[in-house]
C-alpha cells in the first residue's frame, strides 16, 4: 500500500508546497478585524491565566470560541516572545508592525498542516474509494479556504482538517477515534454543531446497534465516555471557576440577533424579504404597521428582531426547523449507516 | 498532439502505471492543449497579481523616489506636453528629475497609460503637481497597466512561441512534444525575474521582451518578415534589446544568403525595419536636432562605465584594475565595444555559416550575455535579457536554465533588499522550484555529473545561502560598507561565465552534430 500511493502522497505534498508559497503571497494583502480578534486572542491566552480567558474585556473582542480553540491559540503563541515580546501583551497596541502580521499570518499556514495530514490520509485511500485526485487537490487549494484563512483572516483551514481526519476514521469504521475527533472539534469551534445530529444518529446506529442489548449499551457506555472526557477535558477548568454560564453567553450571542451585519445567503433573507414586503402592501392598504427602529439593512447588530408583520423569530424556532431539515439525512443515517456513505 | 496515449511512466507494471494515474496532476498528459494552456497562463496572472500587491521600487521615499515615481512622471509628461518637448529640457520638463531615457515607443506606451489613469485619476498625472503622488489608487492603477501589458504583449507572444517551437521550428521528438510543452509554456511564463521586476520593482520589460518573443516565434515559424517588424519595435521601447540585435543579424543573414536570390531577401528584411522605424520616429524625424536629441538622451556615456554592484566584467574586475580611474570615456567606451564584438563574434559567425533555429535560440543567448559581461554601463536588471532565451532552451537545457534562475535572482538580490521584497523573493523561488521539479514533469536530458563536479558546483550554492542571511543580518566592516554586494557580485560574475562559455561551446557543438548526422536543413 505504501509504495503505490507515494505518487498521490508526492504530489498532494507538492500540492501544499504551491499553496504555501502563495499563502506567503498573500501576507501584505488586506485584513478584516478578525485578524484584531485572534491577534488579541493569541496575547490573552499566552499572558492571563485561564481563570481571566472567558471575563476579560480589555478588548471589544471577547474570547467566543470554545476552550481547545483557547488552548490552541495558547500553543501558537509559545514561540511568539522570542520573535517579539509584544506580541503577547495585554492590551494589544492599535497598529500592528510587520513582523505580527507575518507571526500571525504564519500560524494559519502552520496550522494547515493539520489539513495536509488528513489529505494525504484520504488520498492514501483515494484510489479504493475511486474519489478523483483532483477532489483531494482542490481542498488544498481550496480558493474559498485561502480568501477567507489567508486574506480575512481565520484558522479553518485546521478545523477542517480535523474534520476530515474525522470522517477519515468513519470511513475507516474506525467508529469511536471518529466521535472522539469529532467531539474536539466541537470543543474547537461549536459552528460544527449542525453536523453533530448526524454524527449521533449515524454513530449511534452503526457503533451501537444490531449487536445485542449488552454489548450495544457497553459500546454507547464507551462512547460516551469517549465524548464525556472530551468535553471534560475542555471545560474542567471552567466548571472548577464557577464560570459555566459566562461561557455560554460568550458561545451562543444570541444577542447579536437573527442576521448577521453582512447577510448570509440562507433562508432568512426570505423571510426578511417577506415580511418588507407585506408591510408596504398592508401600509398601503391602509393599517396600521408600527416601523421599527433597527433596520436589517442597517448592518446593525442588535437584538430585537423587529419584523413587521411575521411573527418574530427566536432562537429555539431557529433550534427546531435546523432539526426538522435535516430529519431526512437523520432517518437515513439511523436506517443504513454506511462507511462509504458517510462523507 | 496525440490525446488519447497512455501516459508513459518509467515502471512498466499496471500497478505502478495506475498509481501514477491516480495522481494525476490536470496538466500532465494527455492533457488538452487550450484548457491546460489557459490554466498555466491563469495561474502566472495570480502570481504576478499577488506580487503586485507588494512594495513598489522607492515607495514612500522622498524626494526622488524611483522606477515607479520615474513611469508615473513620463506618464504625466507625455500626457501634457506635445512630443517636440518630450526629450528637451523646457521649464515643465526637468530631464534631471527622472527625464525620458527611453526610445519613442516608450513614450507612446506611457501615453496611452497615461490617458487611461487620467480618465479616473486625474490627480495622479497632473502636470508639475502630480511630482511624488502615491495613494492606494494610482498604485491599484498603475499596477494594471503593467499586468494588462504582459497579458496583451508577453502571453500571446510566449503562446506563439511554444506553439511554433512544438510544431517543428525546433527538432522535438514526439515525447517531448506531448509533455514538454506544458513544462516549457510554465518555465517561460512563471520566470521569476521577470515577475519581479515587472510587478515588483515596477518596469515595462513585459513589452519589450515581448515583442522579442515574438520576433523570435516569428522566425521560428518561418514569417521573417513580421520577425524584423516585432523585433524593430522591441528595440524601440528599449533601446537595451539591442542585445539581441546580432544574433537577429547573424541568423537571418545566413538564413538570405542561404536562398536563391539573397539581395532580395536581405533588402525585404531592410526596407521591413526602416518601415518600421520611421513609423516609430515619424514626430522626430522633421530635423536632424530632434532626432539627435533623442539619441543623446538613449546613451548616457557620462554615467561611466558601470554603475552600483552588477555582475559584469567591469565591475568584477575593477577591485583589481580600476578602470574608471586609468582611463577616460572615451577610450573605455572603445574598450569595452571591442570586448563584446569580441565575445558575440564566434556565435554570430556559427549562425552566418549554418543558421538553424536551435542554433539561433543558443545564439540569443549567447549574444545578450557578451553584452551585460562587456557593455558600458549594464544595470543588474539586465539579467533579464539572457534569462529570455534561456527560459527558451529550457527543455534542451534543463539544469543549465535552473542554475541561471537561482544565479540571476541571487545577483538581484541587493535591490530585491532595497525594495522590501524579500517576501516576494522568498516566494517566487519557492513557486518556481516547485513548478521546476513538478511530479511527473518532465525535465529532459540529464548531464552526467561526477561527485567531484557536483561538490565543486555546490559550493557556489552553499556561499550564496550563506550571503543571503548574512547580507540581512550581519553588518559588514566600515572599511568595505560593500563587501557583501561585492561578494554577490562576485559569485554570480564566475557562475556566469561558466554558463556562457558552456553555451558557447554548445552552439559550436550543434555544427558538429549535425554535419555527423547529415542533416540537411531545409530554408
Amino acid at each position: 500500500m505504501a509504495s503505490t500511493a507515494s505518487p498521490a502522497t508526492s504530489a498532494a505534498a507538492w500540492a501544499f508546497a504551491a499553496a504555501t508559497f502563495v499563502k506567503l503571497l498573500l501576507v501584505p494583502t488586506y485584513r478584516s478585524t478578525d485578524f484584531d480578534v485572534h491577534r488579541y486572542w493569541l496575547a490573552l491566552t499566552h499572558a492571563l491565566p485561564a481563570r481571566q480567558w472567558y471575563t476579560d474585556a480589555s478588548s471589544r473582542w471577547t474570547l467566543d470560541y470554545p476552550p481547545f480553540f483557547a488552548y490552541f491559540s495558547r500553543a501558537l503563541s509559545l514561540p511568539a516572545p522570542l520573535v517579539d515580546a509584544t506580541l503577547v501583551s495585554i492590551p494589544v497596541p492599535d497598529a500592528p508592525p510587520f513582523a505580527h502580521l507575518l507571526y500571525l499570518r504564519l500560524t494559519v499556514t502552520f496550522s494547515d498542516l493539520l489539513l495536509l495530514g488528513s489529505v494525504l490520509l484520504l488520498a492514501g485511500d483515494a484510489r479504493r474509494r475511486q474519489r478523483p485526485f483532483l477532489a483531494l487537490l482542490l481542498v488544498l487549494w481550496s480558493p474559498a479556504l485561502l480568501a477567507v484563512d489567508h486574506v480575512h483572516f481565520q484558522y479553518n483551514g485546521f478545523l477542517m482538517g480535523l474534520l476530515l481526519l474525522s470522517l477519515y476514521f468513519l470511513e475507516q469504521g474506525w467508529d469511536l477515534a471518529g466521535g472522539v475527533v469529532f467531539a474536539s472539534l466541537l470543543c474547537s469551534k461549536h459552528l460544527f454543531l449542525v453536523a453533530a445530529p448526524v454524527y449521533f444518529m449515524y454513530l449511534f446506529r452503526h457503533y451501537c446497534c444490531g449487536r445485542g442489548v449488552v454489548k450495544g449499551l457497553g459500546r454507547l457506555m464507551l462512547m460516551g465516555s469517549g465524548v464525556a472526557a472530551v468535553f471534560a477535558a475542555a471545560f474542567a477548568p471552567f466548571v472548577y471557576y464557577g464560570q459555566m454560564q459566562q461561557v455560554f453567553n460568550r458561545l451562543f450571542p444570541f444577542g447579536r440577533g437573527l442576521c448577521h451585519a453582512y447577510w448570509a445567503p440562507n433562508f432568512w433573507v426570505f423571510y426578511i424579504m417577506l415580511d418588507k414586503i407585506l408591510a408596504f402592501l398592508l401600509r398601503r392598504l391602509g393599517f396600521n404597521i408600527a416601523i421599527p427602529e433597527a433596520s436589517f439593512t442597517g448592518g446593525l447588530v442588535g437584538d430585537s428582531s423587529p419584523f413587521d408583520v411575521l411573527p418574530k423569530v427566536t432562537p429555539i424556532t431557529t433550534f427546531l426547523l435546523v432539526i426538522l431539515a435535516m430529519a431526512p439525512y437523520l432517518v437515513k443515517a439511523f436506517s443504513n449507516p454506511q462507511p462509504k456513505h458517510i462523507v | 498532439m496525440a490525446k488519447l496515449r497512455k501516459p508513459r511512466t518509467s515502471a512498466v507494471d499496471p500497478a505502478a502505471a495506475a498509481a501514477a494515474a491516480a495522481a494525476r496532476l490536470p496538466w500532465h498528459p494527455p492533457a488538452p492543449p487550450v484548457p491546460t494552456a489557459l490554466l498555466i497562463s491563469l495561474a502566472a496572472l495570480l502570481v504576478r497579481v499577488l506580487v503586485s500587491v507588494g512594495p513598489y521600487s522607492g515607495q514612500g521615499a522622498a524626494p526622488k523616489f524611483g522606477d515607479y515615481e520615474a513611469q508615473r512622471h513620463w506618464m504625466e509628461l507625455t500626457l501634457h506636453l506635445p512630443t517636440s518637448d518630450w526629450y528637451r529640457n523646457t521649464s515643465d520638463n526637468d530631464l534631471a528629475y527622472w527625464g525620458l531615457d527611453y526610445p519613442p515607443l516608450s513614450a507612446y506606451q506611457s501615453l496611452l497609460h497615461g490617458s487611461l489613469v487620467n480618465a479616473s485619476l486625474p490627480d495622479a498625472v497632473a502636470l508639475r503637481s502630480s511630482r511624488g503622488y502615491e495613494s492606494p489608487e494610482s498604485k491599484l492603477l498603475l499596477r494594471w497597466t503593467v499586468l494588462s501589458s504582459d497579458l496583451l504583449v508577453f502571453f500571446p507572444a510566449a503562446l506563439w512561441f511554444v506553439w511554433a517551437y512544438m510544431k517543428g521550428g525546433i527538432d522535438v521528438s514526439g515525447e517531448e512534444r506531448r509533455e514538454g510543452w506544458t513544462w516549457l509554456l510554465a518555465m517561460i511564463l512563471i520566470s521569476p525575474c521577470l515577475v519581479l521586476i515587472d510587478h515588483g520593482h515596477f518596469q515595462y520589460n513585459c513589452i519589450s521582451l515581448g515583442l522579442t518573443l515574438g520576433a523570435i516565434a516569428g522566425v521560428l515559424s518561418r514569417n521573417e518578415l513580421i520577425a524584423a517588424s516585432l523585433f524593430t519595435l522591441a528595440i524601440n521601447h528599449k533601446q537595451m534589446s539591442l542585445y539581441f540585435a546580432p544574433a537577429f543579424f547573424g541568423h537571418l543573414l545566413g538564413k538570405c544568403l542561404k536562398r536563391k536570390y539573397p539581395i532580395v531577401e536581405v533588402m525585404k528584411l531592410g526596407f521591413m525595419v526602416l518601415g518600421t522605424l520611421a513609423l516609430v520616429w515619424w514626430p522626430f524625424l522633421h530635423s536632424y536636432q530632434a532626432a539627435l536629441q533623442v539619441i543623446y538622451r538613449l546613451a548616457p556615456f557620462e554615467r561611466g562605465i558601470y554603475e552600483d554592484y552588477v555582475a559584469n566584467f567591469w565591475c568584477s574586475t575593477s577591485v583589481i584594475i580600476k578602470w574608471k580611474r586609468l582611463f577616460a570615456i572615451k577610450p573605455l567606451k572603445l574598450m569595452s565595444l571591442s570586448a563584446t564584438i569580441l565575445a558575440f563574434l564566434p556565435s554570430f559567425v556559427q549562425q552566418v555559416k549554418s543558421p538553424s533555429n536551435l542554433g539561433f535560440l543558443y545564439s540569443l543567448m549567447n549574444c545578450s550575455f557578451s553584452f551585460y559581461l562587456f557593455s558600458y554601463q549594464v544595470h543588474e536588471k539586465s539579467i533579464l535579457l539572457p534569462l529570455l532565451p534561456a527560459s527558451l532552451l529550457a527543455l534542451r537545457e534543463p539544469q543549465m536554465y535552473g542554475w541561471f534562475v537561482y544565479f540571476a535572482l541571487f545577483s538581484m538580490y541587493p535591490l530585491i533588499c532595497r525594495d522590501q521584497l524579500l517576501l516576494q523573493y522568498i516566494a517566487m523561488l519557492g513557486l518556481f522550484f516547485l513548478i521546476y521539479y513538478s511530479p511527473g514533469g518532465n525535465q529532459g536530458k540529464r548531464l552526467k555529473v561526477s561527485c567531484g563536479a557536483k561538490v565543486v558546483l555546490s559550493l557556489p550554492f552553499l556561499c550564496s545561502l550563506v550571503l543571503n542571511i548574512s547580507y540581512l543580518q550581519i553588518e559588514p566592516p566600515k572599511r568595505y560598507p560593500f563587501l557583501f554586494d561585492a561578494l554577490i557580485m562576485f559569485i554570480c560574475f564566475s557562475q556566469f561565465v561558466i554558463l556562457t562559455l558552456y553555451t558557447n561551446y554548445k552552439q559550436w557543438m550543434l555544427d558538429t552534430h549535425s554535419r555527423s548526422i547529415g542533416v540537411k536543413k531545409d530554408l
